[in-house]
C-alpha cells in the first residue's frame, strides 16, 4: 500500500503535501470513489497524482467526452445514491462545458463539487491561454464557489465545499484551482472545524409554526398534500406515507417528487401540473387546505399563479425561506429540515376520514372521461403505449425497487413521468427545473455507475440524445450496462407540440433528421434495435433487460402525438387542454393520441 | 416604496459581486448601494435602498442572508434610524459670485475644501433631501462635477426606550447566519 492505515482518516495527523494530493486526499476522505472528468493543461497536475489514487483503488476516473456530461453524471450519481457527486475539468473551456451540468444541479437542488484547473495564479486576469473567470461565470448557477490562490487554503476549502454541498438544501459548488497551487506543497490536516458565520444550513425555529400547520391540517375538510423533492431530499417519504393514511389525505407530487408516495396507492393522485391530469390539477382547485411539502411552487406545477389554490389555506413545509412566499404566500410556514419538521408533525395530526372529498376525486379518477393518461395499444406505434411496455416488461422482469429511470428533457419526459409507476422516491433522474436537453443520457450513466447491479434506463428523445450521444464511447469505455430507449418522433417534439398548438402548426426548426442509430450503436460497439411496430415492443424491451451490458432501442413512433392533458402557458392549473377525440371510420369515438 | 436595509459580509475577493449579481438577477431594484468597513475586522458592511413592496423585502433578505460570505441583514425602519450622506460638488464660481456661494453653503453647513480663481470644491454631509436641495441650488452655477456616497444609516440607540404612541416599529429587524 502506498498510503499508511488511517491516512484518509479526518483525524489523520498533519502531512506535508503537494496541492493535487490535498484535492484527492480530500475527495477519498469525504468517501468519493469516482470522479466524471475531462484533463487539460490547467488541471494536468492534478490528474498525475491521481495515478496512485487509480492504482490503489480509491478513485476511480470517467473520461467524459465532453464537460457537460461530467456534470450531468456527477449530478445522476448524487441523484441515485444521495452522495456528493464530483466532476472535474480544465481550465477555460473545460469548465465554461460544465456551466449546463452545474446549472442543472442548482435549480434541482443537487450536491456536486466541480473541481477545475486554472491558469496560474501569477497569470490570473491576463486573459492568458485557456483563462477563463469560472468563478465570476459560475456565480448565479451554483451554491457557492471558491478560486484558491494559496495552497494553504485548499485543505478549508475542499472541506467546506464538501459541506456547503452536501448540508441544508444540496446545491453545486465549484472549486477552481490555480495550477501553481496543484503543484505548490503545503500542509493538509482534515480534522478543522468548518466555522461558516453566514452558512446556517438547518433553521431552528419551526416549533412556534408546527402546531399551527397541524391546526389547519387537523381541521380540514378537503385537505390535500403537494410532495416535492424535499421528501426525498430529506428521506422521509415513509413519514409521508404514515401521515397520509393516518389523516386519509390525497397526495399530488411535483415532477421530481415523482414516487413519494407509490403511484398505485389509493390516495395518490399522480403528477400536478402542466401535463398532470385533470383531477390532480381540479383537486388543486377544490381543496381547502394544501399541504406543500418540500417544494417551491414552480410555474409548471402552479400555472398561472394568481388563481392558484386561491380558495385554500397554505401551510408550507420548507427548508429554504427564501422559498416561501416566493412564488406563494403561506397561511403557516414551517421553515425547517423535514427530516425534522415531518416527524414532528407526525404526532400533532390526527386519525381522520375525508370520505365525501376522496369519492368526490375518486369519481374523477375512475371515470375514463376523467383521464387523458390512457393506455392502449392501437395499429399505430405511440409513445404513451411504448412507455408502459418498457415499465411493465422491466419490472416483470427486476424489482421495481432496482430499476432507475433518467429522462432528457420534453414529450418523452412527460410521457415517462405519466405512465411509468413510479414506486418510489428517487426512482426518476429528470431536469425539471432547468429543464436541460441532453441531461438523460449522462444522468443514468451517473446512475450506473453508482449502481452497477441495477437496471438503469435512460429514456431520451431524438433531440436530446443528439446532443450528449457522444458518450456512448464512454459507455463503452467504461462497460457500463445502461439501456437507452430513444423516443424517435423526428421532431423537437414539445416544442413542436407548442408551434402545433399556439404557433397555427409553424413547424419552424423542429423536423430533426436522425442517424440511423442501430448503425451508430454498431459503431461504438453497442447491441441496437429498431421498432416500428406495437407488437415488438415487449420484445425489443425483453431483449434489452436481457442482454448483458448496454442496449439501444430507437423507437420510431408516430410523428404528431401530443402530451395530454396540457396547462397552457400563462392558464390557471384547471384550465387544461384535454386530450381531443376523434371519429375513426370503423365506428366509434376514440381518443386522439 | 423604498426600504433601506444593511448586510454585513465575510471580507472576501468578489464578495460585492456577489451581492450585486444576486440583487440584478432576482430583479430586485436598488437605488443606492454603499460598502465600507464595520466594527468588525474582516467584515464589511453594505447599505442599500431597496424599492418594492414589503414582499420584495423580504424576498432581498431571504435571498441576500442564502450568500454563503453574508452573515447578517438588517433591514430598518425609516423612522428609527439615523441616515446620512456625503456628497462632493465641484461648481465654476469666479470671484464675482463666490460670496453668494459662500452665504449659501453656511446655510447649509456645508464646507469649502478647495478653491480656485475658476471653481470651488464643496463638501455637504447629511440628510438625502438637504444634499438634494443644495445641490438643486448650485445648479444655478455651472455644476462642473458631483460625487455622492449614497446612504449610509444606523439605528438609533434610544429607540428601544421610546414609548410613543402609535408605537414605533421594531427598529430593527434582524437577519442572521441564514442560507441553506
Amino acid at each position: 500500500m502506498h498510503f499508511p492505515p488511517d491516512y484518509f482518516r479526518t483525524t489523520a495527523p498533519p502531512r506535508r503535501i503537494s496541492g493535487s494530493e490535498m484535492i484527492w486526499d480530500a475527495c477519498v476522505t469525504e468517501g468519493v470513489s469516482i470522479l466524471f472528468g475531462h484533463p487539460g493543461g490547467a488541471i494536468l497536475p492534478a490528474y498525475d497524482a491521481l495515478a496512485i489514487y487509480e492504482a490503489e483503488g480509491l478513485l476511480h476516473h470517467v473520461l467524459v467526452r465532453h464537460e457537460q456530461c461530467a456534470a450531468h453524471m456527477a449530478d445522476g450519481y448524487a441523484r441515485a445514491t444521495g452522495q456528493v457527486g464530483v466532476c472535474v475539468a480544465t481550465s477555460g473551456p473545460g469548465a465554461t462545458n460544465l456551466v449546463t451540468g452545474i446549472a442543472t444541479a442548482q435549480m434541482d437542488s443537487v450536491p456536486i463539487v466541480c473541481i477545475t484547473g486554472q491558469v496560474p495564479s501569477p497569470m490570473l486576469g491576463t486573459d492568458a491561454f485557456q483563462e477563463a473567470d469560472i468563478v465570476g461565470v459560475t456565480q448565479p448557477v451554483c451554491k457557492h464557489n471558491y478560486l484558491v490562490t494559496d495552497v494553504a487554503d485548499l485543505p478549508m476549502v475542499m472541506k467546506e465545499a464538501f459541506y456547503i454541498a452536501r448540508e441544508g438544501r444540496p446545491g453545486p459548488v465549484l472549486v477552481d484551482v490555480c495550477k501553481d497551487v496543484q503543484i505548490a506543497e503545503g500542509e493538509f490536516r482534515y480534522d478543522m472545524e468548518v466555522k461558516l458565520p453566514g452558512f446556517n444550513p438547518y433553521p431552528a425555529a419551526w416549533q412556534d409554526a408546527l402546531a399551527d400547520a397541524a391546526d389547519l391540517i387537523n381541521g380540514a375538510e378537503s385537505p390535500l398534500i403537494m410532495a416535492g423533492h424535499g421528501i426525498h431530499l430529506a428521506g422521509v417519504s415513509d413519514v409521508l406515507l404514515r401521515i397520509v393514511e393516518k389523516a386519509e389525505i390525497p397526495v399530488v407530487t411535483t415532477l421530481l417528487g415523482t414516487g413519494n408516495i407509490t403511484e398505485t396507492h389509493p390516495l395518490s393522485l399522480g403528477m400536478g401540473g402542466m401535463h398532470g391530469e385533470a383531477y390532480a390539477n381540479e383537486a388543486v382547485q377544490a381543496c381547502d387546505v394544501l399541504i406543500a411539502l418540500g417544494m417551491r411552487f414552480d410555474d409548471r406545477i402552479t400555472g398561472r399563479l394568481d388563481r392558484f389554490a386561491k380558495q385554500a389555506s397554505v401551510v408550507h413545509f420548507e427548508l429554504d425561506k427564501a422559498e416561501v412566499g416566493k412564488n406563494v404566500q403561506p397561511d403557516v410556514a414551517v421553515v425547517g429540515d423535514l427530516a425534522e419538521t415531518l416527524p414532528a408533525l407526525e404526532p400533532l395530526i390526527h386519525p381522520n376520514t375525508h370520505t365525501e372529498w376522496l369519492a368526490s376525486l375518486t369519481d374523477r379518477k375512475l371515470s375514463s372521461a376523467g383521464k387523458d393518461i390512457l393506455t392502449f395499444e392501437l395499429d399505430e406505434l405511440v409513445p404513451p403505449f411504448v412507455m408502459r411496455q418498457i415499465w411493465s416488461e422491466t419490472t416483470n422482469l427486476r424489482d421495481p425497487g432496482d430499476v432507475l429511470v433518467a429522462t432528457d428533457v420534453g414529450q418523452h419526459q412527460m410521457w415517462e413521468s405519466q405512465y411509468f409507476v413510479h414506486e418510489r422516491a428517487g426512482q426518476l433522474l429528470t431536469s425539471g427545473g432547468l429543464g436541460t436537453m441532453g441531461y438523460g443520457l449522462p444522468a443514468a450513466m451517473g446512475a450506473q455507475m453508482a449502481w452497477p447491479d441495477k437496471l438503469v434506463w435512460a429514456i431520451v428523445g431524438d433531440g436530446g440524445f443528439q446532443m450528449t450521444m457522444q458518450e456512448l464511447a464512454t459507455i463503452q469505455q467504461e462497460t457500463l450496462s445502461v439501456k437507452i430507449a430513444i423516443i424517435n418522433n423526428g421532431f423537437l417534439g414539445m416544442v413542436r407540440q407548442w408551434q402545433q398548438l399556439f404557433h397555427d402548426k409553424r413547424y419552424v426548426g423542429t423536423p430533426v433528421l436522425s442517424p440511423d442509430y442501430v448503425m451508430l450503436a454498431a459503431a461504438y460497439g453497442i447491441p441496437a434495435c429498431k421498432v416500428e411496430e406495437p407488437g415488438q415492443v415487449a420484445e425489443a424491451v425483453r431483449v434489452a433487460n436481457t442482454t448483458d451490458g448496454p442496449y439501444l432501442i430507437d423507437f420510431q413512433v408516430k410523428e404528431e402525438v401530443n402530451v395530454y392533458p396540457m396547462v397552457a402557458p400563462g392558464a390557471a392549473v384547471d384550465e387544461l387542454i384535454r386530450r381531443p377525440h376523434i371519429v375513426q371510420d370503423h365506428g366509434g369515438v376514440v381518443p386522439s393520441f | 416604496m423604498k426600504h433601506i436595509l444593511a448586510a454585513w459580509m465575510r471580507d472576501r475577493p468578489g464578495v460585492l459581486n456577489r451581492v450585486t449579481g444576486l440583487l440584478s438577477r432576482r430583479n430586485f431594484n436598488i437605488d443606492s448601494l454603499q460598502v465600507s468597513a464595520s466594527e468588525e475586522p474582516g467584515i464589511s458592511r453594505m447599505t442599500f435602498e431597496v424599492s418594492g413592496d414589503d414582499r420584495t423585502l423580504e424576498q432581498v433578505r431571504s435571498q441576500l442572508i442564502k450568500l454563503v460570505d453574508v452573515t447578517r441583514v438588517e433591514s430598518f425602519a425609516q423612522e428609527a434610524i439615523v441616515k446620512r450622506e456625503l456628497a462632493l460638488v465641484r461648481v465654476a464660481v469666479g470671484p464675482d459670485e463666490r460670496r453668494q456661494v459662500l452665504d449659501l453653503i453656511q446655510v447649509f453647513e456645508a464646507t469649502v475644501e478647495d478653491i480656485s480663481r475658476t471653481d470651488m470644491l464643496i463638501q455637504t454631509v447629511g440628510r438625502e433631501e438637504k444634499i438634494d436641495s443644495l445641490i438643486g441650488l448650485l445648479r444655478d452655477y455651472h455644476l462642473l462635477e458631483m460625487v455622492r456616497t449614497g446612504p449610509v444609516a444606523i439605528v438609533r440607540s434610544a429607540v428601544a426606550n421610546v414609548e410613543s404612541e402609535p408605537a414605533l416599529e421594531p427598529a430593527r429587524d434582524t437577519w442572521q447566519g441564514g442560507g441553506v
